[in-house]
């Protein structure tokens, strides 16, 4: 193949969710030539599934909370294993980045005098989430989805980035890309380019994410040099569905418990609070009546266990089930219905009763749901500069779920929409201060291009190979049991002996049909990605020897605060395309920051 | 080459023939595997026998008032009483006895309109008259043959069927109707020695109710009273009505669409039945 | 029937129940209904057998899907002929006993088997005028009563799924409509628009001219099929098509403008102007 179609951008965005939008939208406000690629349609990525809010200190229902306070949540949340200054910045800028929202048409639900309602969230120290209802991803990438459209920003939608292509002194230049509608190959140059690529939980067999998160953005940040940070962290979300099978997995918003919902066991023990740790210990209600009292006045009581962070909550469940106490289905109840009235659960949870009723067919104002952990987010990611966005790569910027470090161990419900607010404009931003300031030319090797082309049409050729679905459930069913959610050190090692025999796999694997919207070959391609950054996460998660947010070691239950607590897992590739690890210092947090730590504060 | 790049100005095809334009199934062929037929055919057989009963009732021009049995119940039909044949308790409208044809013909035209171009009634007629469509993903009528006749479909864009946004004025009409319906229920109280009721009374004051109740749940009433509104905070009192009172109602328009048109049937039917001296009017007090 | 294409899996044939899809398999250039067999689970969507036959007996089957929750409208198709979510079509309110039809979205062009080319829906995004809200308060925010936005928020719930748009006999039957009319979807955004507080646009008359609100004949089917249950036509089309009357068919209103001297309704051609559609053609 000699002639490929080409397109040339000053910025080019891969990933249409909440981060590469807003991306998009600062870029082209910016007056930089912008482009976005994305793999599904415009408006379909994994932003619209997110539901209970985004997180950001407007002071609107709790006039005492400000940037601090939501920074030391996130910091404590973390484990304080977050970049700080990521963090400093995400709590500052949150707030402008919702109400920006409301210029290009977002309706948040509105407190009695007509400003931005906030809700009640786990590890949140005040009501802090702007929401609506329980759709308020849909209406955040429905808004940037607007917004983008009316700046008539260039969109390439079913288009898959598989390779980034660099000049010759390493800087970023293009990308290639795959319609997959016909097949067909596509290139972009590129001044610079931002991945916005979203999550890698498809590596794990019981998950929250869609088809999309495959980990392609970590992948390509990783071929290219870059270095990813805090791979081990992955968030199971505690609340997953459990049943039907074909529903496993799917996400039940932690809205469920801030709005009342309590967790049972079959002995209907509402088992939470046997499981206070003692870090949280101080702001946890030890009673049930104390926790029961809460909900209405959050000034005198503290709050139930119920909505301690999400990884305690997650371990907590599992715990019970693994003690023989789940419910039949394998998870635990999640009871909203004894608690408040129909008419209340349906105004405030609409799509949760809409999603049990029609999948389940349960009604969740009349029954208790079952429950269970299921994998939600990757708080490591590709490392980026905290100001700037950008990667250890020239060029190459990142944001959203697929950056790493803002989030620490431990990612709370609502920070990653305003993450992806925050940090999706910076990142726009200092992409085009890049663009502007490095006028390079954007050549791309059409030699190197005929080689990507050709590895990745190989599976056609094959015949009798593995299928690339076989393969996946493999590679899940890997991860699922050796680097789930408890981990201990003989299954990370077995997993990392395992994941090479995979890769060996993926060079047989077969694809049938022709190029034309194939998803078997689709899946082919998405599994080099998986395949390596499941590596990177078995990898980190073995060096790291101590359990903290959502890394957890059967083998070391304890966190470990002066070794492990102080540094960062950041793995790399090599040429040889070996997977490297260092451990890294955490940058150091200045002196007035730290004091917002202290005791009492 | 990108998928964004369609022409929306191409010249297209008209009308839709087998898989010319967009591939996939046969488009003649309804996959609709229940009976989404019924519907349609079951809309069609009430308004059609309706029609039916309004022509032979309209035409009928004799027996509207049941004054002759000392019954003051005046059929919906025929009101407001515009000749002077239902003056026996002396409230004749006007005095139109140079008027040849029935009553009710210069009448009707004003709840005919109404109804006509109320949205409900567009929608089933559209349906099972016009069929177009028929019923959900099954084919208008003619539009599989290109070329044809109905190939074309421009909706409520050109005259006549632009004239539906008339609507709101037929509205107008129809809440005076209403308070001449409501008028009438009241004087079918009436009764030769005194106030009293009878069966005849109680259908009437029914009928008054569901002419109410079909007429405040219009569109265009819900529209007017607040619907219009962009900020309903600056108007309290009609953002309460509009959603306490009118949109309740409207979610219920197609119900009494169904009931007060059979019920002004039946009230005519019923007076009918009673001037004549079919029946006899049972009285309860 | 009897030229049908037939798979069964293959292995156990014991009591397990079982059922057979009648998928359409093609592109643009033709195609067919191919039936396939296999075990009936319990508790499974429609998205869920095609996933299985997917990976048992037809790798190559496209098909779009993200969410299997409802919430991002990929992988809306037609069942037995009625649009639907595939993920949110639960095989036990299905008969099971009769072969299942899954077929594209008629109103698109078909791609591949049950993906279409919804570009069209793409396009008639580019004709909306935004939100051009007032300046806000004094003190930086935006107040909005939730009453004033509560019925833009119910428009809101929208995923996108088209399954609408794909139902609405104005273009489905009748392609040439495409160039003069939006659909439902995109009325019923020119309707939040005109309903949100803030907004100082006035798109009546755009929405008739433009985006073709004449069209629609208020038949419903919008409304049947739409999986956020939106009263799409009685929330947001009708009180469009009552707000256009205001603009240019009541004499009353007209009266009472020129009287009151209030301004008159903006043109569709001074509202084309700020949409991207138009700034697009002009550079
Ligand atoms: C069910 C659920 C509920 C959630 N609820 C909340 C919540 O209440 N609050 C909160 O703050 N967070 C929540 N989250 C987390 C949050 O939604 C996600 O972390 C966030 O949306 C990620 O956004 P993103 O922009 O980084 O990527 P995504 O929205 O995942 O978008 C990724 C984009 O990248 C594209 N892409 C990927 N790979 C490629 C490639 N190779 N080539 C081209 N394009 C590519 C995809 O097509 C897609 O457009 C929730 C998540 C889930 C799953
Ligand atoms: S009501 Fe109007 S928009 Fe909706 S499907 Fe019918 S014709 Fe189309
Ligand atoms: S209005 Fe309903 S049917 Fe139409 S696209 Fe939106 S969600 Fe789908
Ligand atoms: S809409 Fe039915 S009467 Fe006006
Ligand atoms: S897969 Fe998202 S709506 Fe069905």
């Amino acid at each position: 193949m000699d002639t490929i179609e080409t397109h040339y951008f000053d910025v080019l965005i891969i990933g249409a969710g909440g981060a590469g939008l807003r991306a998009a939208v600062e870029a082209n406000a910016m007056g930089a030539k912008t482009a976005i690629v994305c793999k599904s349609l415009l408006g379909k990525a994994h932003t619209v599934m997110a539901e209970g809010g985004v997180a950001a200190a407007l002071g609107n229902v709790w006039p005492e909370d400000n940037w601090k306070v939501h920074f030391r949540d996130t910091m404590r949340g973390g484990k304080m294993l977050n970049n700080w200054r990521m963090a400093q910045l995400h709590a500052q800028e949150a707030p402008d980045r919702v109400m920006e929202l409301e210029d290009w048409g977002a309706l948040f639900d509105r407190t009695s005098d007509g400003r931005i309602l906030q809700r009640d969230f786990g590890g949140h120290r005040y009501a802090r989430l702007a929401h609506v209802g329980d759709r308020t991803g849909l209406e955040l990438l429905r808004t940037l989805q607007h917004r983008s459209v009316d700046q008539s920003v260039e969109v390439f939608m079913e288009c898959k980035i598989f390779r980034l292509l660099q000049d010759d002194n390493g800087n970023v230049n293009g990308a290639l890309g795959l319609w997959r509608e016909n097949g067909k190959f596509v290139a972009f140059g590129a001044k610079s380019i931002v991945i916005c690529s979203g999550g890698i939980g498809k590596i794990w067999k019981i998950t929250s994410n869609s088809w999309e998160s495959t980990a392609d953005g970590q992948a390509l940040a990783l071929w290219t040099g870059a270095d990813l940070i805090d791979m081990e962290f992955v968030q199971f979300h505690p609340t997953g569905m459990v049943w039907p099978p074909s529903a496993r997995g799917i996400l039940v918003t932690e809205g469920v418990r801030g709005d009342g919902g309590i967790l049972k066991n079959k002995n209907q023990e509402r088992f939470m609070f046997n499981y206070i740790p003692p870090f949280y210990a101080k702001e946890t209600a030890d009673t049930i009546e104390e926790g029961d009292q809460w909900y209405d006045n959050k000034k005198d009581f503290r709050r139930p266990p119920e909505l301690l962070p999400r990884d305690e909550v997650a371990r907590a469940i599992n715990a019970e089930i693994k003690a023989g106490r789940g419910s039949p289905h394998g998870g635990v109840y999640l009871d909203i219905c004894s608690r408040r009235s129909p008419e209340y659960i349906q105004r405030r949870l609409p799509s949760m009763y809409h999603q049990f009723k029609e999948l389940a067919d349960v009604d969740i104002t009349k029954e208790p749901m079952e429950i269970g952990p299921t994998c939600h987010y990757v708080m490591g990611g590709i490392r980026v500069d905290a100001e700037t966005t950008a990667t250890s790569v020239p060029g190459l910027f990142a944001a959203g779920e697929a950056a790493g470090g803002m989030h620490g161990s431990n990612r709370l419900g609502g920070n990653s929409l305003s993450d992806l607010l925050v940090f999706g404009k910076r990142a726009g931003e200092y992409a085009v201060r890049y663009a502007t300031d490095h006028s390079s030319d954007s050549k791309v090797s059409m030699s190197l291009i005929n080689d990507h082309i050709k590895t990745a049409l190989a599976p056609f050729e094959r015949e009798n190979g593995i299928s690339p679905y076989e393969l996946h459930h493999e590679l899940q069913d890997t991860m699922q049991s050796l680097a789930g959610i408890i981990r201990t050190e003989s299954e990370l090692a077995e997993a990392t002996e395992k994941l090479p025999v995979l890769k060996e796999k993926l060079q047989k694997v077969a694809v049938e049909g022709n190029r034309q919207f194939n998803p078997g070959w689709h899946m082919a391609l998405d599994l080099e990605s998986m395949l390596d950054i499941a590596a990177c996460n078995v990898i980190s998660a073995l060096e790291r020897k101590e359990s903290r947010g959502g890394h957890t070691r059967n083998d070391y239950p304890q966190s470990d605060p002066d070794h492990f607590g102080k540094v960062n897992m950041v793995t790399n590739m090599g040429n040889d395309g070996a997977i490297g690890l260092r451990q890294e210092p955490l940058p150091e947090m200045p002196d007035e920051l730290k004091v917002l730590f202290e005791e009492g504060k | 080459m990108t998928t964004l790049n369609t022409e929306p100005d191409a010249p297209v095809p008209v009308g839709i023939e087998a898989n010319k334009v967009r591939g996939g199934p046969p488009r003649s062929e309804v996959l609709r595997k229940d009976k989404w037929w019924i519907q349609p055919l079951a809309i069609f057989t009430g308004l059609f026998a309706f029609i039916v009963y309004a022509t032979w009732a309209a035409l009928r021009n004799g027996h509207f008032y049941a004054g002759n049995v000392g019954r003051d119940y005046l059929s919906p039909f025929y009101s407001p009483c515009l000749t002077n044949s239902c003056t026996n308790n002396g409230y004749a409208w006007s005095d139109w006895s140079w008027w040849r044809l029935s009553p009710a013909i210069p009448i009707l035209i004003f709840p005919l309109s109404f109804r006509l171009s109320c949205y409900y009634y567009r929608k089933s007629y559209y349906r099972s008259f016009w069929l177009s469509p028929p019923s959900c993903a099954v084919p208008d009528a003619g539009s599989t043959k290109a070329g044809g006749p109905r190939s074309k479909y421009s909706g409520e864009t050109k005259f006549p069927l632009i004239l539906q946004n008339i609507h709101r004025y037929t509205w107008y009409f129809a809440v005076i109707f209403a308070g001449i319906l409501t008028f009438d229920a009241i004087a079918a109280f009436r009764f030769p020695n005194g106030i009293g009721m009878g069966l005849g009374t109680l259908i009437f004051v029914v009928n008054a109710c569901l002419i109410w109740a079909y007429t405040l749940g219009c569109h265009s009433c819900r529209h007017l009273c607040g619907g219009g509104l962009r900020k309903f905070s600056a108007s309290p009192s009609r953002h309460f009505v509009w959603k306490n009172f009118v949109s309740k109602l409207n979610e219920h328009h197609q119900l009494f669409a169904w009931l007060s048109l059979f019920w002004i049937a039946f009230a005519d039917f019923y007076t009918w039945l009673v001037s004549t001296g079919a029946i006899h009017d049972p009285r309860f007090f | 029937m009897s030229d049908t294409p037939t798979q069964t899996s293959t292995g156990d044939t014991n009591s397990q129940k079982k059922v057979t899809l009648k998928i359409w398999r093609g592109d643009a250039g033709g195609g067919q209904f191919v039936d396939y067999t296999l075990d009936y689970l319990d508790g499974e969507v429609v998205l869920d057998v095609v996933h299985r036959v997917q990976s048992e007996q037809a790798p190559d089957l496209g098909v779009r899907w993200n969410c299997k929750a409802g919430k991002c409208g990929s992988c809306s198709s037609e069942i037995n002929g009625k649009p639907s979510l595939m993920c949110m079509t639960r095989m036990s309110t299905l008969d099971i006993e009769k072969p299942i039809t899954v077929s594209p979205m008629r109103t698109f062009p078909i791609i591949k088997d049950l993906v279409t080319d919804v570009s069209f829906n793409f396009e008639v995004a580019k004709k909306i005028p935004a939100l051009r809200p007032k300046p806000r308060e004094k003190d930086g925010t935006y107040r909005m009563a939730q009453i004033d936005i509560a019925r833009g928020q119910e428009f809101r719930k929208c995923i996108e799924c088209f399954l609408c748009q794909n139902v609405c006999h104005v273009i489905r039957d009748h392609e040439d409509n495409k160039a003069h009319f939006a659909g439902p979807r995109f009325l019923m955004r020119i309707a939040e628009l005109e309903m949100h507080p803030l907004d100082t646009l006035d798109r009546r008359h755009y929405a008739f001219d433009v985006m073709g609100v004449g069209y629609c004949n208020i038949t419903k089917c919008c409304t049947e099929v739409c999986p956020e249950h939106i009263h799409i036509t009685d929330n947001a089309i009708i009180p469009l098509k009552e707000r256009v009357v205001d603009a240019r068919f009541d004499p009353v209103a007209w009266l009472g403008r020129t009287i009151m001297r209030k301004p008159k309704p903006m043109s569709s051609e001074e509202v084309a102007k700020v949409t991207p559609a138009a700034r697009q053609n002009q550079t």
